[in-house]
């Protein structure tokens, strides 16, 4: 009302909104001005990044950001020459069609992080740079300094397409309170070893008498990668796979499949050891209030139970069928977007960049992730970082997704067979009929023509 | 100031928009008219007439999001893969069962909310605050909300369903319970948008009726249904409409508390095309099962627009 008064008395209406235009075109030109190095003005300008800069994108929020952010303040305290533009963005899916998208328009990130299950469908799809391992043997970074399994399986058809960060895996949680009530720990106060079913299912039985509740739990409701994990952890420990060829066939074998569907449900449905009803909330607050003794979920939940100060510890998951000890595991990796603007010297800033990051792991190996950069899996620091080290050697036992353009973390193979997992865990569907989904659902995805190729 | 807005947009929709009529015109108004109009014009194609051109372009194609341009042409294998999907038509069942599930009550409970919040006399002020206040949530805390509502073992709900010596359902993890579970937090969360724009549409029902239905001796219950009922027949409609194309919309609710399970039982027809867009880098046939999908919604619209004709002519 005001407003209006006064220019009715005093301005003139074209003056005025001349006047702001002016003061706003100014404001634009000042922000180009003083923000020669910020990415929206090179972006508007088209100049590329200044040469002392590097893009850094990672899809890490929550304790694993908390803790990336402490490992770049690390390398930027020592870089000061370097400004470092470092973005976080969503996990999964809205993650890496950024990244594809962000390549294909050639303005990627100079680093970004994978999931190495996801390297196959990226690589193959040319949206990576291969890795010259002399180049990065230069900057300290050689074959025998990283866990052989995450090295070996960074290579796509004979070249390496990133450097490991970890191996972040499934692990066995047991409270401790529980497991001494139910006599389960040894005289060291550690889990005592548990091996094959019949020990496993004793094990959550004598938990189970002490919570009144339940032995154990693993979350099936909403979370199809959770019962996934479990899964294939079992089934590869029967030897199990699932794809070949790169997807385009499909080897499940049912026999063996059953066999650990049926153990699945014993667990919760014949001897209600776990919960058939549970979901992510229920999960932790079943563990954090002693209404379960064990607890099978992904390393990464470690500060979850540290910062409620559960008294819990930490264990490989037991090897229950006998074949070579396997469990889930995929690795977070540093993989360089292809870049056509990418010269010697941003590529030397680069592999530092990397470099600083993998011998600042300690810091990212209390998130639970079992570090790949050997010199610190090994040092004396992380042996004593209890309880992350105790399932260290599960790193070369990783079992990662078979290579297919639909598999890798958040993928729908992970989603079309963990939710048959689901559905065999509730007792909506028998041991058979939950396989017969997953064939179901997979052989959709095998019979259609890749996106990539 | 939410009610004063909405009934300008309940009133237009509603088929009493004001028309100008020619003569009444000055030179170079059309002129000024468009140029007033351009800005919005702009970014209207650019960011929406453009990319759904683009978009049926692309479904033609065998385009992914993993590589530049449209990739190679597809012809109508797009199309025929979404006919023949069992997937897709189960995710097209799931929205329309949704929309079944959701649009009666929000529409029913809405009126009744709406009927009663304008017969008290007390703080009105309050009950329309209260019965508003879910619609502004975000989704994303929709879905933790309910999320520990409908939580197994520990949530509330399965709390007070045992306490009444009831077996719980596994809300979110049972396939006949999870879309219901999800269409009640809807209700819970959207009615009080519904809520307003019959609360605007009872601001135009003229007092003196109700005055004087009392004094030819109406109860209330027939002041209801003899007057606010019928009165509010456009208003209805309207509601009716939108809810059903919200409703047709759902992803979010479903995304955040069932993820689509338990075994792909609640996934509704824009998280299959977000499935096979995003996850799969399948942009070409997800263009394609969006294309299909566009054509219900149309279908819903047209029948819209038929009945809103008929019924203006009623009146």
């Amino acid at each position: 009302m005001t407003a209006e008064r006064g220019w009715r008395s005093g301005f003139d209406r074209r003056d005025l909104l001349r006047g702001a235009g002016l003061a706003g075109l100014a404001g634009i030109g000042a922000a180009a001005v003083s923000g020669c190095g910020s990415p929206v003005a090179t972006g508007v300008a088209g100049t590329g990044p200044p040469k002392d800069s590097l893009t850094y994108w990672n899809l890490f929020s929550g304790g694993d950001g908390v803790r990336m952010v402490a490992m770049e303040d690390a390398y930027t305290k020592s870089h000061r020459d370097v400004s470092l533009n470092s973005v976080t963005l969503s996990w999964g899916n809205p993650y890496y069609t950024k990244l594809a998208l962000a390549t294909l328009s050639s303005r990627p990130p100079d680093i970004g992080i994978s999931h190495i299950s996801r390297l196959p469908t990226l690589a193959r799809a040319g949206l990576l740079s291969p890795i010259d391992e002399s180049a990065l043997g230069a900057h300290g970074m050689t074959a025998d300094k990283f866990t052989a399994k995450a090295w070996e399986t960074g290579h796509i058809d004979g070249k390496l397409y990133c450097v490991p960060l970890d191996t972040h895996v499934h692990c066995l949680y047991y409270r401790t309170d529980v497991c001494k009530k139910a006599g389960l720990l040894d005289s060291s106060g550690n889990l005592k070893p548990i091996k094959g079913p019949d020990e496993f299912i004793a094990a959550l039985a004598a938990a189970k008498k002490v919570t009144k509740k339940y032995g154990g739990v693993v979350n099936i409701t909403a979370d199809p990668s959770t019962c996934y994990r479990w899964f294939i952890t079992l089934y590869s420990q029967l030897g199990g796979q699932v794809l070949a060829d790169e997807g385009r066939t499909i080897v499940l074998d049912d026999d063996k499949a059953i066999k650990v569907l049926t153990f699945m449900q014993e667990l919760t449905i014949k001897q209600k050891l776990m919960p058939n009803t549970v979901d992510g909330s229920a999960v932790q607050q079943m563990f954090s209030t002693g209404q379960v003794g064990f607890l099978i979920d992904g390393d990464w939940q470690v500060s979850t139970y540290q910062t409620a100060k559960v008294p819990f510890s930490m264990t490989l998951v037991p090897n229950i069928f006998g074949g070579p000890y396997s469990v889930f595991a995929d690795s977070h990796v540093f993989v360089l977007p292809k870049d056509p603007q990418r010269n010697h010297k941003r590529l030397g800033l680069t592999m530092d960049f990397i470099h600083t990051l993998e011998t600042n792991a300690i810091t990212w190996a209390m998130g639970g992730h079992i570090p790949a950069w050997l010199p610190v899996q090994h040092s004396k620091a992380y042996r004593e970082l209890k309880p992350e080290s105790n399932y260290a050697s599960a790193a070369q036992a990783a079992v990662y997704d078979a290579p297919a353009w639909y598999s890798g973390a958040g993928s729908d193979y992970e989603t079309v067979v963990g939710s048959a997992v689901a559905s065999a865990e509730t007792g909506q569907m028998t041991p058979r009929q939950a396989v017969a989904t997953m064939r179901k659902g997979l052989q959709k995805y095998a019979t259609t023509k890749p996106p990539v190729s | 100031m939410a009610v004063t807005t909405v009934t300008a947009a309940g009133a237009t929709a509603g088929g009493r928009a004001v028309t100008t009529s020619d003569e009444s015109r000055v030179p170079g108004e059309n002129k000024a008219g468009w140029l007033l109009f351009t800005p919005f014009l702009v970014l209207y194609v650019v960011f929406l007439i453009g990319p759904a051109i683009y978009g049926v372009v692309m479904s033609f194609f065998h385009t992914t999001l993993i590589h530049t341009g449209l990739g190679s042409w597809a012809g109508g294998a797009n199309y025929m893969e979404a006919f023949k999907s069992s997937d897709f038509w189960w995710s097209m069942w799931h929205t329309t069962y949704f929309t079944l599930m959701t649009t009666p009550p929000l529409v029913v409970v809405a009126l009744i909310m709406a009927v009663l919040v304008e017969r008290v006399r007390h703080f009105r002020w309050f009950f329309r605050l209260i019965f508003f206040a879910p619609y502004v949530v975000p989704s994303a805390a929709v879905g933790l909300i309910w999320g520990f509502l409908y939580a197994a073992q520990t949530g509330l709900f399965s709390t007070w369903v045992s306490q009444i010596g009831i077996t719980p359902p596994n809300w979110l993890g049972d396939p006949s319970w999870a879309l219901p579970s999800v269409a009640l937090a809807t209700i819970w969360w959207t009615v009080g948008f519904n809520f307003v724009l019959y609360l605007a549409g009872l601001q135009d029902i003229p007092r003196d009726l109700y005055e004087a239905a009392a004094v030819d001796g109406a109860t209330p219950m027939q002041q209801v249904r003899s007057i606010t009922i019928p009165l509010l027949g456009r208003t209805t409609l309207l509601v009716t409409i939108l809810q059903i194309l919200a409703s047709l919309k759902i992803f979010d609710q479903v995304y955040l508390l069932t993820a689509g399970g338990p075994n792909f039982t609640s996934r509704p027809a824009i998280e299959y095309i977000y499935d096979i867009g995003f996850t799969d880098y399948r942009a070409g046939y997800a263009a394609a099962a969006s294309m299909l999908f566009f054509v219900l919604i149309l279908l819903v619209g047209a029948v819209f627009l038929v009945v809103s004709r008929r019924q203006q002519r009623g009146v």
